[in-house]
């Protein structure tokens, strides 16, 4: 099924692409992405050479792309998105147990450090590496905001306010 | 009693200080902008240049981590040049222990876009770019919001301020990758590629930066500092902080201690030991700990051990004195980096320690280089053995010996910035490492 974008999508790859100099559309690759993952959760392949055609690049120079940077995705993760800080000074502040109980929550493996989906499709949880919060220790995200200093109660409120 | 000096920060905290243009004109905002733009020709020295010559007499050293001097960076680009000038903002801030960056961007994002004004319009930039990492989406939303306010009023656009001179600036969000904080990896990913690390020579930015022009790349810090250099004059920006350790930096203090936090201080003025303990910042460390270990400038930085003392000029200092700037923690053997200091307890296993960071260290490898990608993931998996119950009396020196294997033969820094942690912890813990073997 090829990849029909929604009208904003359309329009706001058109204005990304204006924001580099001629004859350099490449370098809106991975804003283009990004709109496209903002908007359906993920990148699929269809969508991939949608984009290449809109960008002029081959769809390899974008799959090169999804495949490289961590963020981008080839596949729907859950509603919600949730991205633990694994590094040293969340580590130390409690990142890992923080990890590890909504893991145990939601009956996914806690030893795992990427991505895992409920089968509900409602969560996904993965490790993801300094958030620059460091400072308010254990930080995670739940999709695009930041939750800091983040206790076993704050987390069961977070993932309660998920709806 | 030591104390934060306030200048990049001095009103993001502040009560009722919001993020737009209008709070950030009343604060006496894009003043200094107006000021560049004034600036007569004196004799056949150019405004541009005599900005440019301002910043080099300033002694501002780039705060993203190397501390090289910002004003002899601008004056590798020749003007006037035959091809387009670029100039980026590394916003990517990603180096672990590392959140001053997004202070600014967050609270004060007029502070950093003026910053990028003046500094483009010395160095004759039509275009400019944020690179912001990808997690900082508000962060990044925040910077488009205040970018077109500054273009509604003529601060960005076609003749700016009618000086004539035209500028843009646009935000590239980065989509996770440690490595494009590395300059020329991240001139790589701005172009649509992976952020595979350029070779320099022949790649240095300044000659064959974003394709293949002249590019300067900086820090948010060391921006936001250009500002203020206009505004208070080189001369007396250079009296804050030390003798080539000017101006303030931002420290962002994380780990074991009761306070941690960002902290502005007088570069040089305040020491370790006052950053960790005294009540103005850190506060000490918790009830019945004792001092391990300080990451000193970012988790690639060398490791320091509670008790080391060092000989700085004539004397003999304990780590605790060493003042913070650039030039004694280099003569320590070790660096300031990106000012972000990682505070370890007695209660921590620094195996456990070195083991977190090298997990970080494998996964954000960008994999070109063969020493790099396979050294980084061996010392990983032996770290890990090492704490999971099956450590080797050898491993001391097997981890040493793949560290030694890196450093010195790779594209980009991340060689040595994931070789030292391995080399010093080694070399300074090598009881506790050996201690897992028994
Ligand atoms: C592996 C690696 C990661 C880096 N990450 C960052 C970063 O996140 N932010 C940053 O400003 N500089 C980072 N740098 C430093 C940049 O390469 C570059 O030196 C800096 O942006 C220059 O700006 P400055 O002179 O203003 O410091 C990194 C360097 C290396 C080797
Ligand atoms: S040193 Fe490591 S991160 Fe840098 S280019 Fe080589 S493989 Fe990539
Ligand atoms: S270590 Fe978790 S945000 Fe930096």
């Amino acid at each position: 099924m090829p990849f029909t974008p929604t009208e904003k999508l359309s329009t706001e790859v058109a204005e990304l692409i204006t924001h580099y100099p001629e004859g350099e559309s490449r370098s809106a690759s991975l804003m283009v992405l990004h709109a496209i993952q903002d908007e359906a959760g993920y990148i699929s392949a269809e969508a991939m050479q949608w984009a290449a055609a809109e960008i002029g690049v081959k769809p390899m120079h974008l799959y090169e792309l999804v495949t490289f940077y961590p963020m981008l995705r080839e596949e729907p993760p859950g509603k919600f998105v949730l991205k633990v800080c694994r590094t040293l000074s969340c580590a130390m502040a409690g990142g890992t147990e923080l990890h590890k109980n909504i893991c145990n929550k939601l009956k996914l493996d806690p030893n795992a450090h990427g991505l895992q989906t409920t089968e509900d499709g409602k969560f996904s949880i993965e490790f993801a590496e300094c958030l620059a919060s460091c400072g308010t220790g254990p930080v995670m995200m739940c999709n695009n905001d930041f939750h800091e200093a983040v206790t076993e109660e704050k987390s069961n409120e977070i993932l309660g306010s998920c709806e | 009693m030591p104390q934060e000096y306030k200048l990049l920060l001095k009103h993001a905290d502040a009560d009722g200080y919001s993020n737009d243009l209008e709070c950030y004109e009343r604060n006496g905002g894009y003043a200094a902008l107006r000021q560049a733009l004034a600036i007569a020709p004196a004799g056949d020295t150019t405004p541009q240049a005599q900005l440019r010559k301002s910043v080099l007499d300033s002694g501002l050293r780039g705060r993203g981590g190397a501390g090289f001097s910002c004003g002899l960076k601008w004056s590798f680009v020749r003007h006037p040049n035959p091809k387009p000038v670029y100039l980026i903002c590394n916003a990517d801030e990603s180096e672990p222990g590392t959140f001053k960056d997004r202070q600014i961007i967050y609270k004060d994002p007029h502070q950093l876009i003026e910053g990028m004004i003046i500094s483009c319009w010395a160095n004759h930039v039509n275009l400019a770019y944020i690179y912001i990492r990808g997690e900082f989406t508000e962060g990044a939303k925040i910077l488009n919001t205040a970018l077109a306010e500054a273009r509604a009023k003529g601060y960005l656009g076609k003749n700016i301020l009618g000086s004539g001179h035209d500028l843009e600036i646009h935000v590239h969000r980065g989509a996770g990758a440690y490595i494009c904080g590395e300059e020329t990896g991240l001139i790589e990913s701005l172009e649509g590629k992976r952020a595979y690390p350029r070779i320099k020579p022949p790649y240095f930015p300044a000659a064959l930066g974003l394709y293949m022009c002249p590019t300067i790349v900086n820090n948010v810090e060391t921006l936001c500092n250009v500002k203020h250099i206009v505004e208070m004059g080189a001369e007396p920006f250079a009296k804050l902080g030390t003798p080539n350790n000017t101006g303030t930096r931002l420290v962002s203090l994380s780990g074991d201690v009761k306070n941690p936090g960002y902290f502005e201080i007088e570069t040089g003025k305040v020491t370790l030991g006052e950053l960790i303990q005294n009540e103005n910042f850190g506060g000490g460390l918790r009830e019945g700990r004792t001092l391990q270990a300080i990451i000193p400038g970012g988790s690639s930085s060398k490791v320091l051990k509670a008790g080391e003392t060092f000989k700085v000029g004539e004397t003999e200092i304990d780590l605790l004195d060493v003042p913070y700037d650039f030039d004694t923690l280099m003569k320590i053997g070790t660096m300031s980096g990106s000012g972000a200091i990682i505070v370890i307890d007695d209660s921590r296993d620094i195996v456990e320690c070195l083991a977190n960071l090298a997990e970080f260290y494998a996964h954000e490898s960008c994999g070109q280089c063969t020493p790099c990608r396979e050294g980084s993931l061996w010392m990983n998996k032996a770290l890990h053995r090492m704490t999971h119950g099956d450590a080797r009396a050898e491993d001391a020196d097997y981890l040493k010996h793949i560290a030694h294997n890196i450093q010195g033969r790779t594209i980009c820094a991340f060689g040595e910035a994931c070789a030292w942690p391995v080399l010093s912890f080694v070399e300074k813990f090598r009881d506790e490492f050996e201690a897992k073997a028994k």
